[in-house]
């Protein structure tokens, strides 16, 4: 019993528990449908390439991971959300593709220019994003939500200025060893990049967090901003920080969702994604209040919500009516992490415990 | 009369996680008496209260009220208060913006025959109500017009009303003022001889001795014992609440002190001043030196400190550390200087509440150090380990969250943080303020240990006394601006006629 509450009281138990709840759906399905159970679970190669529904889930949700990274930093200092990162990912992708294809080009099989320029390019213009909203909130204290707004309703549009208002195609196979645009989308060896890119921007976040006194700063920040200051944290340069990571990880994620399309669609590249890169961070068991965060949960919650959404492509629910169902599961996980959820929980546990102690005595 | 026993608790046993907080305690109320329960930060009282108005669920012993047999246990307030037990709190529990007829009858409205409320019946009884205990209010306004002390007795009417046998007073007098105070006793009283019996919470020992018949002392959750107040004089009761003989508090500054005017200076201000709220003012710290700050509240003490150490960004003047000239813009450059301030609004400006009493301790040394170089675990629990130990700081451990530690607790955690970066100059804004006495004597001895250390020490405070008791020199202000300095054997007179303006002093 005492060892079953530990686990409970652990802080990572809520989003696992999440994650293992919707994997228990897959597998109910699975067997409803006549499939073998662990179907979700099976990696297979085929065509060189990994396979498999899991991979898939790990793969998709690559760019809520990545975001989802600056969002927890994002909320915990500012006790706000950068609503901005979706339509940050399309002008980023925008901005690089029009490096690599000259202005007004609407479709190209060769660079303009080398593509390392196009990729720093990307995650400038992500890094600029971040700044400026950084800027507004930490300094001229401007509310997140107003703050990021701004570039919320803009970016997308000063994106299309870059493409000329035009889709712009990048046509540059990746083969040998040439490198071409479909590269951050697709696959190195057997292996998806977006997993490898997420996977590298979570361990540089990690060590980061491990070996300095960021994450530490960033609570405290968040937690009592003028306590911070008087114990000697610059606050404003830390939240700028905070929001310039959010900027850099949007332009990251816009790369590798522009690199799946090969092109730079600015009306749909990131649409909605500021929405889920929220969600995640909830899901993890962070409080949208600011303070205490913890990256693993958000983590953890950004794949849930694509295994969500591949779970539904799976049970032949369609695209438009995925949504519904989403929400549903959303709620119901909502539900079990509420506070008020929790205590009630912990009321019935200590009345039966009550009981059950009774009984013991009166035995 | 005394024979006539009212409640028993018997036994009381709590356990917080990780904490005793009450450990086999006893209290036993007679037919009217006013019972004071005493003891310090943390020592139990609020929980032995929250014990028997049914806040929390107590988990050994029994209490027994007369009139009702067997041992009771209370689930809500509301219970408590149906058998007979009223609790008025610090902060008045009432509604502002409602009549105090409405407050005196909320929850139990006198009705019509329509099942609406009387409202002619219920101002008529609520007039009946104030007139018996001799207030002459109108009882249509609404509460919020009425004074803070007004609305306390208000509170405490509505419990007496409400037929109560034990009355509950949780530190009533904490916002009142003398006259006030007096006002309350008075009402105390009144209800003592009618036969209620009160339990006095409170830190005002005065106010025990003047008003008390018994007293009730707790200390670490656990029953010291219950005197008859005359034969527990005041010093054995801070004795008994503290848990050892109690210094002569007036013996803790060194004899004759050493002669400091040829010192190495520490801070050398002049025409140092921050637009609003401090006019230029010219202070000269020497090593060693203790130099307390006096004044009203608002007269601007914080905000010279506070402009000295960048919290405020000093707008004119220069300020020489050690001799050189600096600049400071923010807190980070003062404490590059050696400067550390404890902040007057603990909750505002000084805990960091969600995060750890290691994480508080070391939060400032870190941001000295820069966020590249963090400290070890190793360092940060060997750091927090060292400061829980010398200042006796009482947790249940390192890793607890600050915001669940007493609020001089609280405050040592912040010193801690402070002492942790070794500084040569320490401002402490309020560093005894609402807390218990023992832990005050062992602040103002901290205080005096690190001057003879060399440090250099600023100090504010509201207790005349207290600066009295540690200070070298007193710098004193008014309405926003310095207006002199005291030094030499002061009295307490003598200051307070600086601070009301009899004649600058200099």
């Amino acid at each position: 019993m005492s060892r079953i509450r530990k686990i409970t009281q652990m802080k990572l138990f809520l989003p696992v528990f999440c994650m293992i709840l919707v994997m228990l759906i897959n597998v109910i399905a699975d067997v409803a449908m006549g499939k073998v159970p662990w179907s979700f679970f099976t990696i297979s190669i085929k065509n060189g390439l990994l396979y498999g529904r899991i991979i898939d889930v790990l793969n998709r949700g690559s760019e809520v991971a990545i975001l989802a990274i600056g969002m927890t930093l994002v909320v915990s200092a500012s006790a706000g959300t950068d609503i901005s990162v979706g339509s940050v990912m399309s002008l980023c992708a925008c901005f690089c593709c029009m490096l690599l294809a000259g202005y007004g080009v609407s479709s190209t099989t060769s660079f303009a220019m080398p593509l390392i320029v196009g990729v720093l390019g990307c995650l400038l213009m992500g890094v600029l994003c971040g700044a400026f909203n950084g800027t507004l909130v930490a300094y001229l204290n401007v509310q997140p939500m107003v703050a990021t707004l701004i570039l919320y309703s803009a970016a997308r549009a000063i994106g299309l200025l870059f493409c000329n208002n035009l889709i712009v195609y990048i046509r540059v196979p990746t083969s040998g060893l040439s490198i071409g645009y479909d590269i951050f989308g697709g696959y190195i060896g057997p292996i998806p990049t977006p997993i490898i890119i997420a996977a590298v921007c979570v361990a540089v976040m990690t060590i980061v967090l491990k070996k300095t006194a960021f994450g530490l700063s960033v609570q405290s920040v968040g937690i009592n901003r003028k306590a911070s200051r008087i114990a000697g944290l610059n606050s404003q340069r830390l939240i700028l920080l905070c929001y310039i990571i959010c900027g850099l990880c949007a332009g990251i994620a816009g790369l590798v969702a522009s690199s799946r399309i090969t092109s730079a669609d600015a009306n749909n590249i990131g649409l909605n994604y500021e929405m889920d890169a929220i969600l995640a961070v909830a899901l993890g068991g962070n409080s949208l209040g600011g303070g205490k965060f913890n990256l693993a949960g958000s983590i953890i919650g950004a794949y849930t919500i694509q295994a969500i959404t591949t779970t539904m492509y799976n049970m032949g629910v369609s695209s438009a009516q995925a949504p519904v169902f989403k929400g549903i599961i959303v709620i119901i996980i909502v539900v079990i992490q509420a506070p008020p959820f929790k205590e009630f929980l912990a009321k019935q546990r200590a009345k039966r415990q009550q009981a059950s102690g009774k009984e013991a005595a009166s035995v | 009369m005394k024979d006539n026993v009212v409640l028993t608790m018997r036994g009381i046993c709590m356990t917080f996680p990780g904490v005793k907080a009450l450990q086999d305690v006893d209290l036993t109320l007679y037919k009217g008496e006013i019972h004071a329960l005493m003891g310090e930060n943390g020592a139990g009282k609020s929980t032995l209260i929250k014990c028997l108005t049914g806040i929390n669920n107590f988990e050994a012993g029994e209490i027994r009220l007369d009139g009702i047999d067997g041992p009771i246990r209370n689930h809500s307030t509301l219970d408590a208060q149906k058998k007979g037990i009223s609790t008025v709190y610090q902060e008045v529990n009432l509604c502002p913006n409602l009549s105090v007829a409405e407050n005196l009858y909320i929850g139990r409205e006198p009705l019509t025959k329509f099942h609406t409320i009387d409202r002619k019946a219920m101002v008529e009884g609520a007039k009946r109500i104030m007139a018996d205990l001799d207030f002459d209010i109108d009882v249509t306004q609404n509460l919020e017009n009425y004074s803070l002390a007004l609305q306390q007795m208000i509170a405490i009417a509505r419990a007496v009303d409400m037929d109560c046998k034990v009355l509950i007073l949780d530190e009533p007098t904490s916002s009142l003022d003398d006259n006030e105070v007096e006002k309350l006793f008075g009402l105390m009283r009144r209800l003592r001889d009618e036969g209620v019996s009160i339990v006095f919470v409170t830190h005002f020992l005065e106010q025990v001795y003047a008003v008390c018949d018994r007293i009730t002392v707790l200390r670490n959750g656990q029953l010291v014992g219950e005197y008859p107040i005359a034969e527990l004089p005041r010093v054995k009761l801070v004795a008994a609440m503290m848990g050892k003989d109690f210094d002569d508090l007036a013996d803790i500054k060194p004899e004759g002190g050493a002669d400091l005017s040829n010192a190495e200076m520490m801070i050398d201000a002049k025409g140092l001043s921050h637009k609003g709220t401090i006019k230029p003012f010219d202070l000269e710290i020497r090593k060693g030196e203790v130099v307390g700050l006096t004044g009203l509240l608002g007269s601007g003490r914080s905000e010279l400190a506070r402009a000295i150490y960048g919290a405020d960004k000093a707008q004119t003047g220069t300020l020489k550390v050690k001799g050189q000239e600096v600049k400071i813009n923010a807190p980070i450059d003062a404490m590059n200087l050696g400067m550390g301030l404890l902040p007057d609004d603990r909750k505002a400006e000084g805990i960091i509440a969600d995060l750890s009493v290691r994480e508080n301790i070391i939060l400032a040394l870190q941001a000295k150090r820069g966020m590249g170089h963090l400290l070890s675990r190793a360092e940060q629990e060997k750091l927090a380990d060292e400061y829980i130990e010398t200042l006796q700081i009482k947790t249940a451990s390192k890793e607890t969250l600050i915001k669940q530690l007493s609020g001089g607790n609280q405050q040592k955690v912040i010193l801690a943080r402070w002492l942790a970066t070794d500084p040569d100059f320490l401002i402490l804004d309020e560093p005894t303020r609402g807390i218990d006495v023992g832990t005050k004597t062992e602040i103002q001895k901290l205080v005096i240990q690190l001057a003879q250390e060399g440090k250099s020490i600023m100090f504010i405070s509201s207790e005349i006394e207290e600066m009295l008791r540690t200070c070298n020199r007193l710098a004193v202000l008014r309405d926003g601006a310095k207006i002199g300095e005291l030094d030499g054997e002061l009295t307490q007179e003598q200051v307070m006629a600086a601070i009301a303006g009899g004649g600058d002093s200099e």
